[in-house]
């Protein structure tokens, strides 16, 4: 009966939110005030650029703030047939898996990548989380240029959560598994059969390229979300987790049994220097390393083996802190010092503290239990207080440069603003409708940036205006520089946005390229003038090297013989920032191709019938864009 | 006055002699004009420098963008090869420096008005030539080309701007020409100093 109560009156309680929330609270002076700020007038640019996960479509969206204008799709994990990414030769094993070619994905978590703990807009790392990847992100060319896949996991939810300095990118178990994998009744998961796992995904400083530097086996519960810490809390990282009742069908409410979960602190220093003892031992896993390389075509390579550490061989490597309640966020203040438990059907907020943590440890009164030779601690030994009766369902928190926390709450669907030091609730916001992710420019960094807040909201209801059952998620943005917080807009986004980072537009627009110079095309069909355009044969495959600029093709024509494979690598001859071309044939049943100046892509098309076929530029370049278009001719 | 022609330098001048043999020396490495392109799609705009020896652009692309454009209207590519002044102008300058270094040697006001004879005639050889250039390029027109403007010609300015079609292009003195122009001023300055020299001892003289 209790059980139902805290049930219930949440949702009664996010009913009532619902209902009376609805103008969007703000008043007509407020309005226009508002209207200013998130103004940008034509030919100014943002101030901030945010990248939202796509969450079901498996890509990037990137925004303007404040004015919330799209300004690309970026294709991650899903295929893209607006410029071919995934199905032309270049990009298509960027896709590779141990599973085979696996064209989608669910990207949750977009991560900057960190120097001394505050984003340097080097890199955006993002989870697949239903085919274990991750993806790196360059954002000198906005190109996914490399995405590893994660052996011995699934679920790859609490992932790409990033060290200080980019040393790693952690990755935890969403779903416990066999591992390795082989036949088991389902209900012995909570036997001991099953694990989760949490790997180390090493970070090259110069390049970015990424391997599997450990992986730790763990308990079987849900690991969901993750943070590292910084400062003093360098080396460590933690992680939330639900379901540690072990619950395998029915979680709604199998999973909510027990009244605390945990937030496992993991030290990740401790990990590797456990590895370099020798104490972690090798384990099959097969997976993909897939690399694109710049403007050449990926290099996929398939990896077997992993090092795999038993944390009972490690003593130390992590501990529980007892959380309530199926906490979704474990996040650290700027500091370092906090981690902020969002126990999304807890009425607390529990905030623990790292210099606690370190004292609980030395003393073994503080261990209550222990699981797979991880010691739990006592609740009240690592935690610094709680914010109460903050919001209902509290999911996430991130923070601003003033000293406050801001805390999403899906049940009562608003944003809590409180102190971090006194953990006083000092403002409620609310969000239309069902927040869950929320984003502060610099949000999780050592010295955020603060100024804007999104809420990421999980449903949309009556927000814009109706276009059939499937509507585009809505996200809110606010104005957090003053005493008090303020809405300024609500806007639409693409897929359905789990998390968002932002990140001020002056440390990477001036880094991005404009071209790719021709000289350093180094594609082996590339023709890097009109002089190197030709046709080569080779049995069946007749491959054509063909230049691209205003405004024609060469070679002229192309003629080839029913039943060859024609491969027509473009170069984009243009050495002038936004000049693409495109190109697409008829009866191609791959997309067109987008090149970028001075790039190489490639089409494949199959002569399958006699006759003549044109293709031309699918991209408005130029005055005599409609005259770019040209003829095969196959003949018998 | 025949006399006045034949006096030695002073110290002083001999020393600017030399500063105009060294600024001549740094015109090799400095653009002398500056041709500028903007049009609404290239609100970074399209540059090309003209160098004693070679073209460039204002970007390493803008040649080549600069030519993209120009064919349209038909007009010929401009490569630094296709221009064979840009050849010997290097030479012409050498013989410059020459004279100066002979004329610190033999510091003689003659020399002096050698200099400015030679300087004025190749400033003005040069810009008769480079108008040449841009009448040629601006008046050659491939009747081949996709846009034909009957009556249109795009020959750009040799000093300040003009619109053509869509293009607002300015033409416009840059380092190497101004230190040229420095240069020149040194010779008069030179030139007015020896002759007020001269008068005095004249008059001294009686």
């Amino acid at each position: 009966m209790v059980k139902l109560n805290t049930v219930f009156i949440p949702l009664l309680m996010a009913l009532v939110s619902l209902g009376c929330g609805k103008k969007g609270g703000s008043g007509a002076v407020l309005a226009s005030n508002a209207a200013q700020k998130v103004y940008v007038a034509p030919g100014e640019k943002d101030e901030v650029y945010a990248f939202m996960s796509g969450g079901f479509n498996g890509q990037i969206g990137v925004y303007g703030i404040p004015s919330a204008r799209l300004l690309k799709i970026l294709p991650v994990f899903s295929l893209h047939s607006e410029n071919s990414y995934g199905y032309d030769e270049e990009t298509k094993d960027m896709l590779l898996t141990s599973k085979g070619y696996v064209t989608w994905d669910d990207s949750h978590h977009p991560e900057i990548s960190l120097t001394g703990g505050n984003h340097d807009g080097r890199w955006l790392f993002i989870n697949g989380n239903n085919t274990p990847r991750i993806a790196r992100i360059d954002l000198t060319t906005f190109e996914t240029k490399e995405i590893i896949e994660i052996p011995n996991t699934a679920g790859n939810h609490a992932s790409p959560f990033l060290t200080e300095n980019t040393e790693y990118a952690m990755s935890a178990t969403r779903f416990s598994i066999p591992i390795p994998q082989r036949d088991i009744a389902i209900d012995e998961m909570g036997k001991g059969k099953f694990n989760g796992s949490i790997s180390m995904i090493k970070i090259d400083p110069k390049d970015g390229r990424m391997s599997v530097e450990l992986q730790m086996l763990a308990p079987a519960f849900s690991y969901d979300l993750s943070r590292c810490g910084k400062g003093p809390s360098h080396d460590w990282c933690f992680f939330s987790t639900y379901n540690t009742e072990q619950a395998y069908q029915m979680l709604e409410v199998g999973a909510s049994k027990n009244d605390k979960d945990y937030i496992m602190a993991f030290n990740w220093v401790k990990a590797k220097a456990c590895k370099d003892a020798g104490k972690a031992k090798d384990f099959p896993g097969v997976y993909y390393n897939n690399y694109l390389p710049e403007n050449l075509p990926a290099v996929a390579t398939k990896m077997s083996g992993v090092k795999l550490l038993d944390p009972k061989d490690c003593p130390g490597v992590a501990y529980y802190m007892p959380t309530p309640k199926s906490p979704h966020g474990a996040d650290v203040d700027p500091t370092g010092e906090y981690i902020v438990g969002g126990g999304k059907l807890a009425t607390v907020l529990p905030v623990h503290s790292f210099s606690k943590l370190l004292k609980a440890v030395e003393d073994k009164a503080n261990y209550t239990g222990e699981v797979m030779g991880i010691p739990i601690l006592k609740y009240e030994s690592t935690l610094a207080g709680e914010v109460k009766k903050p919001c209902l369902g509290p999911l996430h928190t991130e923070f601003d440069n003033n000293g406050f926390a801001y805390t999403s709450c899906f049940v009562s669907s608003e944003v809590v603003k409180w102190k971090v030091e006194s953990r006083e609730v000092v403002q409620h916001l609310p969000a239309f409708y069902s927040i869950g992710h929320l984003s502060v420019v610099g949000g999780d960094n050592k010295k955020p940036y603060g100024k804007y807040l999104i809420a990421l909201n999980k449903i949309t209801k009556d927000r814009f205006l109706p276009v059939g059952m499937e509507l585009p998620q809505s996200a809110q943005l606010y104005d957090i520089s003053g005493s008090t917080a303020e809405l300024l807009s609500d806007f639409t986004t693409v897929g359905e946005p789990h998390y968002a980072q932002m990140i001020p537009a002056s440390v990477i627009k001036d880094k991005t390229k404009k071209i790719f110079p021709l000289e350093e095309n180094k594609h082996p069909y590339a023709a890097r003038s009109e002089k190197e355009a030709k046709i080569t044969r080779n049995g069946k495959d007749v491959h054509i090297n063909m230049t691209s600029i205003r405004s024609h093709f060469k070679p002229d024509t192309v003629e080839v013989k029913k039943g060859d494979m024609l491969y027509f690598h473009v170069t984009n001859l243009e050495q002038d920032y936004d000049i693409p071309h495109g190109f697409a044939v008829y009866g191609s049943t791959q997309p067109n191709l987008l090149i970028m100046p001075g790039q190489t892509k490639t089409l494949k098309w199959e002569a399958k019938e006699v006759g003549v076929f044109p293709f031309y530029c699918t991209d408005f370049c130029s005055a005599l864009h409609q005259e770019m278009q040209q003829y095969i001719r196959v003949t018998p | 006055m025949i006399l006045m022609w034949k006096k030695s330098l002073s110290t002083m001048n001999r020393r600017l002699v030399l500063l105009a043999a060294f600024l001549m020396g740094a015109v090799y490495f400095l653009p002398l004009w500056y041709i500028s392109l903007a049009a609404p799609q290239y609100p970074e705009g399209l540059g090309m420098y003209i160098w004693i020896n070679k073209l460039s652009g204002g970007t390493p692309y803008d040649l080549q963008n600069i030519n993209l454009l120009n064919h349209y209207v038909g007009m010929d590519e401009i490569v630094s090869s296709s221009i064979p002044e840009l050849l010997y102008m290097p030479y012409v300058l050498v013989y410059m420096i020459f004279g100066a270094a002979v004329t610190f040697f033999l510091p003689k006001l003659y020399m002096i008005a050698f200099g400015i004879i030679n300087l004025g005639l190749v400033a003005v050889a040069g810009m008769a030539d480079f108008w040449r250039w841009e009448y040629n390029y601006g008046h050659h027109l491939n009747p081949e080309a996709p846009i034909i403007v009957p009556g249109m010609a795009y020959q750009p300015p040799l000093l300040g701007c003009k619109q053509m079609l869509n293009i607002d292009a300015c033409s416009m003195p840059h380092t190497g020409a101004v230190i040229l122009l420095a240069v020149f001023g040194i010779l008069v300055y030179i030139v007015w100093t020896e002759r007020k020299a001269y008068l005095a001892e004249q008059v001294q003289n009686g």
